[in-house]
């Protein structure tokens, strides 16, 4: 079992949660409430990391954040340090390739609530942040739960990406998913066949509590008529 | 000007016509009538804040809320109205109690809990604070409703269909509860509907919509009974609409005479019509006498007409008869007569029948009737 890959990705899961989903709700919440051009174009740009080849994201991702890249030159800069092959340039890639996994069920929960509802509100005099706060987070929790567990599980599986970024630097970059692809290299099957096991009971634990909180909140909004 | 009531004017062709001018004072409720899609739910949102339309201006109680050309645009939750939504738009995660408390950030917080009990009290939901939603009859949840839309201590309560979604029996519980509430609040109601039953029960005038245009605004009973045009006459109900050309008045008698195919009918006084001009008219099918064979009474001398029974057809205790008074003519006469009276006196398709129309219910209009029927269906 490597421990310090455990610590690495949970970390790592941890932190690209607590940027992305606070930032997901503000922009699942504007895109779920206005109609503006190029709506469709801006929705596709955030859904394109579920279709594109992870080594194909993780490249365009190397380019972009790559010591010859203005965004890396100005990093280096700033911080003193490349941003390729680090912990930061890990997470960043993180909040990008999980962006439609807090995005899509943010925005479909925040569909989800009638507009009468947020009418209501401010015809209540709550403010936008008020409405948000203490109206429609509420009702989106179930959208807000399965945005955090999505980010979370596949922060921790994510390969491809990692590779290309992060390369596997052991304490810096080196996550679960590739310490598992290195034991099997190593022809260590117990090792690997553990931390699997280990990220599989994760997985099926975060998607039951998922599933359950869902369909508890329907049960009890279901209508008494 | 007296300012504490509420003045809309509203302007826009797209997405949805609009050319609205109304007037509600305290104390007032208005009824907004008119078919599906004729705009009356929009002038509720305009008048909230929710929607803003292209052109419009609107006053409240001496404040301006909207004036598109001097750029005002107040949001919603910087007016102060009490809106009751169609499906109440409760807030499902919170109790009725959480629900009034929403609408009461303008209260000082040691106040908030009693004031929102009190108005649950008010609205007949004491020992129901605690119950979302989910937890409470269609009913109930309109009284939730109402006691949120008050709870802002509004300048203007906006009501939209709100008897809509509950059952007939819960329904005129619920009119005599506003009927009760609407003497202790003295602000302008707007009641958005589109049975005109309710709107005559309970506004003291109504505006009838179409397309977005305000066509005629007055006391329910004048709107159902002297219409201003026909398409008015159809939208609230009026089946028994035609056209005649004046023939002349009796200024003594106070009556207006009319030639209606071969026949001249006596009507209400209507001087403002020359004598050749060519109007449409009106009459309720309540002012639809209908002679009974066996017993002639005195009222059969006025405006007798007879012809033939082409439709009967019972419903429960009243019975809907289409009367043919010109073979050849779609010119039919529309009435109901309690079921009993029809059988007893052989009101059946294809008898013949005789009834008399009361002169003063008989209403001209500017206008022919057949033109506007096709817009009024358009």
């Amino acid at each position: 079992m490597d421990t310090t890959a455990l610590l690495l990705s949970l970390k790592l899961a941890a932190l690209t949660v607590a940027i992305l989903v606070p930032a997901g709700i503000f922009v699942a919440r504007f895109l779920a409430a206005r109609d503006f051009a190029g709506k469709a174009f801006v929705e596709a740009v955030f859904a394109l990391p579920l279709v594109l080849p992870p080594t194909v994201l993780g490249f365009y991702l190397l380019v972009a954040m790559g010591g010859s890249s203005p965004l890396g030159r100005w990093y280096e800069a700033a911080v003193g340090h490349p941003l390729v092959f680090t912990f930061d340039g890990l997470l960043v890639a993180s909040v990008i390739f999980n962006l439609p996994f807090a995005i899509q069920p943010l925005q479909r929960a925040f569909e989800a609530i009638p507009d009468d509802l947020r009418h209501a509100a401010a015809c209540c005099g709550l403010t936008e942040a008020q409405s948000l706060w203490r109206i429609e987070l509420p009702l989106a929790w179930p959208g807000l739960l399965t945005a955090v567990v999505l980010t979370f599980a596949h922060t921790l599986g994510e390969f491809g990406v990692v590779l290309m970024v992060g390369g596997s630097i052991p304490g810096e970059t080196k996550t679960i998913a590739l310490a598992i692809y290195d034991r099997v290299q190593g022809f260590d099957m117990a090792g690997a066949g553990f931390m699997s096991a280990v990220l599989l009971l994760l997985s099926v634990l975060a998607i039951g509590v998922t599933f359950l909180t869902s369909s508890r909140r329907r049960d009890r909004h279901r209508h008494a008529d | 000007m007296p300012t504490d009531r509420l003045r809309v004017l509203l302007g826009q062709e797209r997405p949805i016509p609009l050319a609205v001018e109304l007037e509600c004072a305290s104390g007032e409720i208005l009824a907004l009538v008119g078919p599906s899609g004729s705009g009356k739910s929009t002038i509720l949102r305009a008048i909230a804040g929710i929607y803003t339309p292209e052109r419009g201006r609107i006053d409240v109680d001496g404040e301006t809320w909207l004036d598109v050309r001097a750029g005002v645009r107040r949001p919603a939750r910087e007016r102060s109205v009490g809106f009751v939504f169609q499906h109440y738009a409760l807030f499902p995660h919170l109790s009725a109690l959480d629900n009034v408390l929403q609408a009461m950030g303008h209260v000082a917080p040691g106040e908030r809990h009693e004031r929102a009990r009190r108005l649950l009290e008010r609205t007949n939901l004491g020992g129901l604070e605690s119950r979302r939603p989910a937890q409470l009859s269609g009913g109930q949840q309109q009284r939730v409703a109402v006691a949120r839309a008050l709870a802002r201590d509004p300048k203007v309560l906006l009501l939209d269909e709100p008897f809509s979604a509950v059952d007939q029996v819960t329904r005129e519980k619920l009119y005599e509860e506003l009927a009760t509430l609407r003497r202790d609040l003295s602000l302008p109601i707007v009641l958005v509907t589109h049975a005109l039953d309710e709107a005559s029960m309970l506004a003291d005038r109504m505006c009838v919509l179409h397309r977005g245009t305000t066509l005629q605004t007055d006391a329910p009973l004048v709107a159902m009974t002297r219409p201003a045009s026909p398409l008015v006459a159809r939208l609230v109900g009026l089946k028994n609409i035609f056209d005649a050309d004046v023939v002349g008045h009796d200024h003594e008698r106070r009556l207006t005479h009319i030639r209606w195919f071969d026949r001249v009918l006596e009507a209400g006084h209507a001087p403002q019509f020359a004598a050749g001009t060519r109007v449409a008219w009106s009459v309720p099918a309540s002012h639809i006498l209908l002679h009974r064979r066996d017993r002639p009474s005195r009222g059969e001398r006025e405006n007798p007409v007879t012809g033939e029974v082409i439709r009967c057809t019972p419903m429960g205790a009243m019975t809907a008869v289409a009367l043919r008074v010109v073979a050849g003519e779609r010119a039919d006469l529309f009435f109901s007569v309690p079921t009993h009276v029809a059988r007893r006196n052989g009101v059946a398709p294809g008898a013949p029948a005789s009834v008399s129309l009361l002169a003063d219910g008989i209403h001209l209009m500017p206008g022919t009737g057949a033109a506007s029927a096709g817009s009024a269906r358009r």
